[in-house]
């Protein structure tokens, strides 16, 4: 009689991959093309930001460039890595650490006083 | 409209999903809290470099005493350089998706010619890699002649050292890419092999947003 090993080898036909989590749905080539449009159009409005002297000197620039940025970022991670579309777990072992560093970087940042005086 | 991909066999594990991709998260949520590290350091001495050159124009007659800036003052960050070289990242990712997608649905309708072709993908995407790598060593250069180097000022060590480890991590995914690219021409990557271009790609997209977050972060932000 097999022991539990020989149940779960490698080429056993048997196995349901189906079953296991991974099979997903990716975007075609036209929505990847879409993405890139999109992910080019924000570069340009970061880029067109930074030569617009009176915008630099408001309060709305490191926001809005903040938010810019977030945003390419959320959508790379969404659709390129397929993050959107994969299982939660993949989702929680990015998250998770991205969360932490997060806190990290803001803290350190209070820590020494980058935002006194603002 | 969606397209269904096809899985890859692998033995059954506890969580159900396989290691190889487990790992390759893993491995890029403790990448997150690397950069996160190196960001927080440039961050946290950006401003407090005593001596020039200077990442964005320092130019405050109150202070100076003078009404035009001396030439250590100016600016020493070539924002339409890397504007370019962001471009060139950016793409790189387009490339690496379809790449996937060639090798996922590599003799299913629709991707048939150019579209279905990894090699081109993968090589292209490697090119564009080292494009970046190119505008980066261009940009090092320019700043050691303009006297800027690890050791001039707080600037200079916190700016090398995070562009550095990001330049390293894209040497690194164009070899990746390259090995992958060596492999299709030798058998064919198939879509059984897919899994291996996925975890190519993962790396080689978060190597991507890294460099969004710097370019803002370290660039676009004065």
């Amino acid at each position: 009689m097999p022991d539990h090993h020989d149940t779960f080898t490698h080429t056993n036909p048997e196995i349901d991959v189906h079953s296991m989590g991974e099979v997903h749905e990716h975007p075609t080539w036209k929505q990847y093309k879409w993405v890139a449009i999109i992910l080019t159009v924000i570069t340009v409005l970061e880029v067109w930001a930074y030569y617009i002297p009176s915008f630099v000197a408001s309060a709305a620039f490191v926001p809005i460039l903040l938010i810019m940025s977030a945003l390419k970022f959320a959508i790379v991670v969404a659709f390129y890595m397929h993050l959107k579309y994969d299982h939660k777990l993949f989702r929680a072992l990015f998250t998770g650490p991205l969360i932490i560093a997060m806190a990290t970087l803001i803290s350190l940042l209070f820590l020494f006083g980058k935002f006194a005086g603002r | 409209m969606a397209t269904a991909v096809a899985t890859h066999a692998h033995p059954p594990t506890s969580t159900g999903l396989d290691h190889r991709k487990i790992a390759i998260w893993a491995f890029i949520g403790s990448e997150c809290m690397l950069f996160a590290s190196l960001i927080s350091t440039y961050l946290i001495y950006k401003g407090r470099s005593v001596v020039g050159p200077f990442p964005h124009e320092v130019c405050d007659p109150a202070v100076l005493g003078a009404v035009k800036c001396p030439t250590k003052m100016n600016a020493i960050l070539n924002i339409p350089v890397t504007s370019m070289s962001t471009f060139v990242l950016l793409m790189s990712s387009l490339f690496m998706v379809l790449a996937l997608a060639a090798v996922e649905n590599k003799g299913k309708p629709g991707y048939e010619g150019l579209l279905g072709s990894s090699k081109f993908w993968l090589m292209a995407t490697a090119i564009a890699g080292a494009t970046f790598l190119g505008f980066q060593a261009y940009e090092f250069t320019s700043f050691v002649h303009e006297g800027l180097t690890i050791r001039t000022n707080l600037f200079g060590s916190t700016f090398f050292t995070l562009t550095g480890f990001h330049g390293a991590h894209v040497t690194a995914g164009v070899l990746w890419l390259l090995t992958l690219f060596a492999i299709d021409v030798k058998r064919g990557l198939q879509p059984k092999d897919a899994l291996l271009v996925d975890i190519s790609a993962l790396y080689w997209h978060f190597v991507d947003v890294v460099w969004i977050a710097i370019f803002t972060l370290i660039y676009l932000i004065r």
